[in-house]
Order: structure tokens, then C-alpha cells, then sequence
């Protein structure tokens, strides 16, 4: 059985790309074939995040518009077995895709026997993140914890149970929260909201929280999906992310400061 | 410090919960507003036009939306009338 998964936000820069890099990376490396759809047309970001970008010949809004077949658009990971990316286009517009063309698409990976297909959607409430969300069985909200990302979310929540394929067939998509850039340091001292003020707010299932992390912005700067820089805090909070995505039980971690040594505090980092 | 902060701190509100209040109270407003049937404007337009036929209003002085009071939907109008309709 496959599951169409999107990652969605409302807000821009929350770490959608990022999440959706670093969950399909992770799901391959359990085994599971996954196929991963940048839906940000006109502002493709995926490729570069998994270090494909010199690989794109063919993109979705090719596939979608019959100008090639979905095998010579899927890019083949080199790293990790089973993991396949469906670039987004550069030059398109956004009306470029088209319900029927998308669903013809994801149908096809389905036939291929994926899994999972795992949607990255564009920024914003509109056409582009409502189609990355129509298919879909379960939807990964990616929320900061801060007002404007939290309310955004919100937003993208009464979307998705209102306007998704599941939602007009009478059914609901399962909803899922990963609560990213958060900052212990200053959710103790009462600056930022807390994962439980987020969950409260939202009220939805908590998947996960990811710190806020430099090792993100290497991770992008050499094209490879944060979660294999295994020893990183951000790898560590996606594995276990993905760990209890599959059913598994996890405790939550990255949600006290780090306690400093004496070494760490005379020597920082 | 810590004392002092901890002393203020009774009076003083963190930055996280007012986050928390504030946000509280908008995602309530925003999912009754979003709510609302996609008929509610067009209807909007259509009672302002039969009133119109009788009071000279402010096209925004019709305030209208659906409300959920102990399980009741209920159809709010609200109107101000002119000063000088007495
Ligand atoms: N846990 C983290 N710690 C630090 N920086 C992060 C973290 N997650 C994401 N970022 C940074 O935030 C920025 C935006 O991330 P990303 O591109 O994944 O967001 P997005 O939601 O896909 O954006 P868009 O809405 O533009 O598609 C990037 O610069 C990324 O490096
Ligand atoms: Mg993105």
C-alpha cells in the first residue's frame, strides 16, 4: 500500500524542504521505496538540498505535460537504495500543473510499487500548496515556534480538513506536527512558545521537535539531506521522527539545553 | 539576576505567553471565520440590497456570520442604523 505524505506549512522558510529531504532520505534507509516531489514550481529548492541539481533533464511539469515519461524524470539517489527525487520546474509558472496531471503521476508511482510519496509543498494557502495537499493520506505540518507560523499552520490545518481529497470523500488526512528551530534555551526562559504551547494551540499529534541547528545550514551547503550527518542533533531528531512516523515508540529529545561543560564554556561550541 | 528576574517575573508576563494568549484568541476567531459557509457573502449582498429599499445604510454596518452557541449554529445580523432614522 502506498501513502501519499505532504509537507506543508502556510509559512515560507519554516524548513519544509528541509524536513521533506531528511524524512524520504531516512524512510529509504529503513528499506521503504520513496519518491520525493518538489511541488514548488517556478522556485525548485529540492535539488539542491539533495545534491541532485546537476541531474535534472526532466522535471514534474514535463511528466505532467506529457513531454517526457515519469522514469526519465525520476533522479535515482546515488546514496541511499530505493530514494528517487521529481524535480520541480524553473521556468514554468504554477498553473503548470493540473489536478488530473498530478494524480495521473502519483498513480503511476503507486503502479511502481513506491511506498511512500512525499510531497513537497510551495509556501502560501493558495493553488500550489492546496494541490501538493489533495492527494494526500497524511500531512507533516511544519511549524516554528512563533506566532505568525503557528497561526499559518492553523490555517493549513482548515485546508487540509476541508479541502483535501480525503476531506471530500468524508474522511480525514492524518495530521502529523514537526515542531522545528526550536530553541530550549529560550523556551526556558519564557521567549519562545514551547512544543506544548504549539500542540495545545494546534491541537495535533506531535511527531517530532528539530532544534534549531547549525549543522542545517552545512548539510545544504554540501547537497546532502541534514539526516545523514548522523552525529548532528538535526540527523538525530529526524531519524527518530521517521521512527515514529513507522509506528515505533521514541522518547522526545532535543528539548533541554544542552548542558555546557566546563571545556564547552571556556572553549564555546 | 535570577532572583530579581524571578521576583519581576510575578508581574511581569513572559513574551512566550502573551505569544500563547494572543494566539489563543485568533486561532478561535480565525476557525469561525473559515468556517463559514461560502454562501454567507453573496447572502450579505442580497439582505443589504432589501434593506437598502427601506433604510439608507453603510454598506458596512452589516456585520454578519454563523456562531455556535451550546451546540445551536446561530445566523448573526448585526446593523447599525443611521443617527437620523429615529
Ligand atoms: N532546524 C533548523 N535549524 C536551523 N536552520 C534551519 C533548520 N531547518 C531549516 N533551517 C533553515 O531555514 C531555511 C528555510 O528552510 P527550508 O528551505 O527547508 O524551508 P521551506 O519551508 O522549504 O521554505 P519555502 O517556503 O521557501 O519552500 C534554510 O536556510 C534552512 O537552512
Ligand atoms: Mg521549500
Amino acid at each position: 500500500m502506498s501513502k501519499v505524505i505532504v509537507v506543508t506549512s502556510g509559512k515560507g522558510g519554516v524548513g519544509k524542504t528541509t524536513t521533506s529531504a531528511s524524512i524520504s532520505t531516512a524512510l529509504a534507509q529503513k528499506g521503504k521505496k520513496v519518491a520525493v516531489i518538489d511541488f514548488d514550481v517556478g522556485l525548485r529548492n529540492l535539488d539542491l538540498i539533495m545534491g541532485v541539481e546537476r541531474r535534472v533533464v526532466y522535471d514534474f511539469v514535463n511528466v505532467v505535460q506529457g513531454e517526457a515519461t515519469l522514469k526519465q524524470a525520476l533522479i535515482k539517489d546515488k546514496r541511499v537504495e530505493g530514494l528517487y527525487i521529481l524535480a520541480a520546474s524553473q521556468t514554468r509558472d504554477k498553473d503548470a500543473l493540473t489536478q488530473e496531471g498530478v494524480e495521473r503521476v502519483i498513480n503511476e508511482l503507486k503502479e511502481d510499487g513506491f511506498d511512500f510519496i512525499v510531497c513537497d509543498s510551495p509556501a502560501g494557502i493558495e493553488k500550489g500548496a492546496q494541490l501538493a495537499l489533495y492527494f494526500a493520506d497524511e500531512a507533516i505540518v511544519v511549524t516554528n515556534p512563533e506566532v505568525s507560523s503557528v497561526r499559518d499552520s492553523d490555517r493549513i490545518l482548515g485546508i487540509l480538513q476541508a479541502k483535501s481529497r480525503k476531506a471530500e470523500e468524508g474522511g480525514a488526512v492524518e495530521e502529523h506536527l514537526v515542531l522545528t528551530r526550536y530553541n530550549p534555551s529560550r523556551v526556558n526562559a519564557g521567549e519562545m512558545l514551547s512544543k506544548d504551547d504549539v500542540v495545545d494551540l494546534l491541537s495535533i499529534k506531535l511527531l517530532g521537535v528539530v532544534p534549531e541547528s547549525q549543522d542545517v545550514l552545512n548539510a545544504s551547503n554540501s547537497g546532502e539531506p541534514v539526516v545523514l550527518a548522523q552525529d548532528t542533533d538535526a540527523a538525530q531528531a529526524y531519524l527518530d521522527i521517521v521512527e515514529r512516523f513507522l509506528g515505533g515508540e521514541v522518547d522526545h529529545r532535543f528539548l533541554e539545553e544542552e548542558k555546557k561543560g566546563l571545556f564547552k564554556k571556556l572553549f564555546g561550541k | 539576576m535570577a532572583l530579581l528576574d524571578y521576583l519581576l517575573g510575578q508581574r511581569k508576563q513572559k513574551s512566550a505567553n502573551k505569544a500563547k494568549d494572543r494566539l489563543q484568541i485568533l486561532l478561535a476567531h480565525e476557525r469561525a471565520e473559515n468556517k463559514a459557509p461560502d454562501y454567507l457573502p453573496k447572502m450579505r449582498d442580497e439582505i443589504l440590497q432589501v434593506i437598502a429599499k427601506y433604510v439608507e445604510i453603510d454598506q458596512d454596518q452589516l456585520k454578519i456570520n454563523i456562531d455556535e452557541e451550546n451546540g445551536f449554529e446561530v445566523l448573526e445580523l448585526n446593523l447599525v442604523l443611521p443617527d437620523e432614522h429615529k
